[in-house]
């Protein structure tokens, strides 16, 4: 009970905090780009852009700082035999993360958003490129975290406790160079689906359509850019998981018994867990090999050996991860992802031809559109950390041997009732501004509450 | 000085660092229902501190993420242990951060009033719940041969630990209405003079009389003394300093006074902890030693290397962009 507690808190905060990171890492890189045109192209149209998309990326933002405290805290209150055999390896890159990453974005972000007319543009330019920096190397190190658990490298056991024997090759591992730039680019496209659905409505509602025609036509170019991107980044994944985590592999193809060679590929299956076997299965012939090898030719291996491999190698147990989540989150991903390469795809021809403003069809699927990065980016998630069950850190410790054995069912209940309820909370007061904002357009008053709230007027203002 | 010892220094000067810039936060965040008369005066205040939270923050989570990476058993054990205070503490922390960004991005009175009791009650859990943690801590817990801590409600809030509690928000307020009358003008800098002096007495007795049950309820004064006499010792004469400044109005003086002893009551819990991690109630062989709980001799390295270089550049870079705005 304590166990599946935890879990579903784990699972809840941690895809909550993951719905505000990808849209700070993303949005935060295109709204410097855009004050980067500004100070090149010394257009006031750039100016008025950044500070527009800044303001979602502050009502964003913010949420994502708060959230992340229970990220870092929960390790030690949920899962403190995790936190006893990891913190070695896993407690640095989460140190260094708060240390130089948080400094380095609290600081500049409240410098960018005071110092429009009292910086150099440049500098004030620099501000938020530093912001993005900030952001990006902040997910580097969490994700150089979650690669140990992944693919655990760098490390020795010593009494009973994985100790760190090399930063390098913990910033080497292969895994986390396949994941920050999937995270990377899924970041981009989450931003630019924001952008193209909020200027899809603005379209619809014919209101400042000079405004968002340009931001428009940027968030297309990078929103087909970066979903293409994270497709092939995403396959580099797959060549990986083959390679180092076959399991997860097998589980997310509904893989029972090994491929035949060259290897299908299912679009849908029934997967059967009891039997372990697969009820029917609709397959694309060759596609399997070439997602895991890059060529027409090469086999996988099913669960069942590798269960039968594993239990030699860790003793009894079971060590096929849950199946069905895991085979159709990951297809929950790839559709999505092919959605919104297509999306963009159509949206960046009819830009071309002029003819968006018209496309009312096409701009009212795009507004609902601003939600399947966030599909994929949590399922992808999820295929990730499910498929890595039973094991918490991947052939070393199990999910079950990491929990707190002193934190009871009762309060784990009453923490998961007590953040859903102000998770909830916080989700519906970010949706209303964010809705607030996009009605408001880019017109109205963009300053408006800085004169009071200017820190370096030392508060004495009224207003 | 071992790397462990190093560490467990660094992460009483993140505490210190922390409770300095986030204890006049919070007394900030109190003072806007003790304080302040109506929407504006709110707003005043809030705006003192409000570009400032995040960064203050900060401490708090880079000081998690050192015990955590320093010392995981430190980590796992006092987490795990304490867990329904740190929840109650992160969703205070939780809703006071979103409430200084959201508060002023709707001009309805309903909205500002939810987010202005945020700030209020996110500022007066967090240094109360502290201070009882803190106190916990010198005190001891009862943890397990396992280094599990299974500890019931009283063992957490007794009249010893509700006294450091109560300490430490007093504390926390006083810190703050300095740093009111230091940043605000006219009649809500006088108020917050006039409170801090009425509120002079009952927080210097609350003070003593939390050093008093320390030596009657923990062992700290047989193991430390010699380090924690003085201390509080200075502590007290700064207090005392403390009230002519007042009376006079030297306000920078008076607020460099409460930070002062901020700091002195801060690190006394650390001294009087030293060189265990953790005290343990049920049997002085489950004690926690920094050096049991310290992680490994390379992680150790690696992390004072990186500290080193931050020290050093980072926050050359930080606070030169303030001076710098603040002169642009």
């Amino acid at each position: 009970m304590e166990l599946l507690l935890a879990r579903i808190q784990f699972a809840a905060t941690t895809i909550f905090h993951f719905f505000f990171v990808p849209l700070s890492i993303g949005l935060a890189i295109m709204i410097a780009l855009m004050e980067t045109l500004y100070v090149v192209k010394k257009d006031e149209m750039y100016k008025r852009m950044a500070k527009f998309w800044g303001k979602f990326f502050l009502i964003n933002f913010a949420v994502g700082i708060v959230t992340g405290i229970i990220q870092e805290f929960q390790f030690g209150m949920n899962w403190s035999d995790y936190s006893r055999f990891v913190g070695d390896v896993f407690g640095p890159p989460l140190a260094i993360e708060a240390l130089l990453a948080f400094f380095l974005e609290s600081t500049f972000i409240g410098i960018w958003i005071f110092g429009w007319d009292k910086l150099p543009k440049k500098i004030h330019m620099l501000c938020m490129w530093l912001v993005a920096i900030g952001t990006s190397i902040s997910a580097l190190w969490i994700l150089a975290a979650n690669s140990f658990m992944q693919n655990p490298v760098g490390y020795e056991i010593v009494n009973g406790r994985a100790q760190m024997t090399s930063i390098v090759e913990v910033l080497s591992n292969p895994k986390l160079w396949v994941a920050y730039p999937h995270t990377l680019a899924a970041s981009l496209t989450t931003a630019s689906f924001l952008i193209i659905g909020i200027s899809a409505y603005s379209y619809l509602r014919k209101k400042d359509i000079e405004f968002f025609k340009r931001s428009f036509a940027i968030a297309l170019i990078f929103g087909l850019v970066a979903s293409v991107g994270t497709a092939f980044t995403g396959h580099s994944q797959s060549k990986f998981l083959v390679q180092y985590q076959p399991m997860k592999m097998a589980a997310a193809e509904g893989l029972w018994e090994d491929s035949g060679d060259p290897a299908p590929w299912k679009v849908v299956a029934g997967i059967d867990t009891t039997n372990k076997e697969n009820t029917f299965a609709i397959e694309v012939p060759y596609l399997l090999s070439v997602l895991s090898y890059g060529k027409l030719e090469g086999s996988l291996i099913g669960m069942n050996t590798l269960q039968e491999q594993y239990v030699q190698q860790f003793g009894d147990g079971n060590y096929i991860p849950p199946v069905k989540t895991t085979f159709w989150s990951f297809r929950v991903m790839v559709a999505s992802g092919f959605l919104m390469m297509l999306l963009s795809f159509i949206g960046l021809i009819l830009h071309w031809k002029n003819k968006l403003p018209t496309s009312r069809r096409l701009l009212k699927l795009l507004i609902p559109a601003i939600f399947l990065p966030y599909i994929a980016n949590t399922s992808g998630w999820i295929m990730s950390e499910i498929g890595r069950q039973p094991w918490v850190v991947y052939g070393l410790m199990t999910t079950e041997a990491g929990i707190s054995p002193n934190v009871t069912a009762g309060q784990i209940l009453f923490s998961l009732i007590a953040f859903s309820l102000i998770y909830t909370l916080l989700a519906i007061a970010m949706v209303y501004l964010f809705v607030r904002v996009a009605k408001q357009g880019p017109n109205v008053a963009i300053e408006e509450d800085t004169s009071a709230t200017d820190p370096f007027n030392t508060g004495r203002v009224v207003g | 000085m071992t790397l462990s010892e190093l560490w467990f220094v660094l992460i009483c000067v993140l505490f210190v660092g922390f409770v300095f810039l986030e204890g006049f936060d919070f007394g900030v965040g109190m003072g806007t229902r003790f304080l302040a008369k109506n929407e504006l005066e709110r707003r005043i205040l809030i705006n003192t501190i409000g570009p400032h939270w995040d960064a203050n923050e900060v401490w708090l989570l880079t000081a998690g993420g050192a015990m955590f990476a320093a010392f995981p058993h430190w980590y796992a054990t006092v987490f795990s242990g304490f867990y329904l205070p740190f929840v109650v503490l992160l969703l205070a922390l939780i809703a006071r951060g979103v409430a200084f960004e959201y508060r002023s991005k709707h001009p309805s009175d309903q909205w500002k009033a939810i987010w202005d009791w945020s700030i209020f009650l996110g500022s007066l859990l967090p240094p109360f719940l502290l201070g009882v943690l803190f106190a916990n801590f010198i005190q001891g817990l009862p943890v397990d041969a396992d280094m599990n801590m299974r500890a019931g409600f009283f063992d957490i809030v007794n009249v010893y630990t509700v006294s450091g509690g109560i300490a430490f928000l007093l504390l926390s307020y006083m810190h703050g209405l300095l740093f009111i009358q230091l940043k605000t003008g006219d009649d809500l800098r006088s108020r917050a003079q006039n409170q801090a002096l009425k509120l002079f007495f009952v927080t210097g007795i609350a003070v003593v009389l939390f050093v008093g049950l320390t030596a009657i309820f923990t062992d700290a004064f047989n193991t430390r003394g010699w380090l924690l006499i003085p201390m509080y010792a200075l502590a007290i004469v700064f207090y005392l300093a403390l009230y002519p400044l007042l009376k006079q109005k030297r306000e920078g003086l008076s607020f460099t006074f409460s930070g002062i002893i901020l700091l002195l009551v801060t690190s006394s819990f650390f001294v009087a902890l030293f060189p265990n991690a953790v005290i343990s109630t049920i049997d002085p062989a489950y004690n926690i030693t920094i050096y049991e709980a310290a992680s490994g001799a390379y992680s150790l390295k690696l992390m004072t290397i990186i500290a080193g270089v931050w020290c050093r550049s980072f926050l050359d870079i930080r606070y030169g962009a303030i001076i710098f705005s603040e002169k642009g």
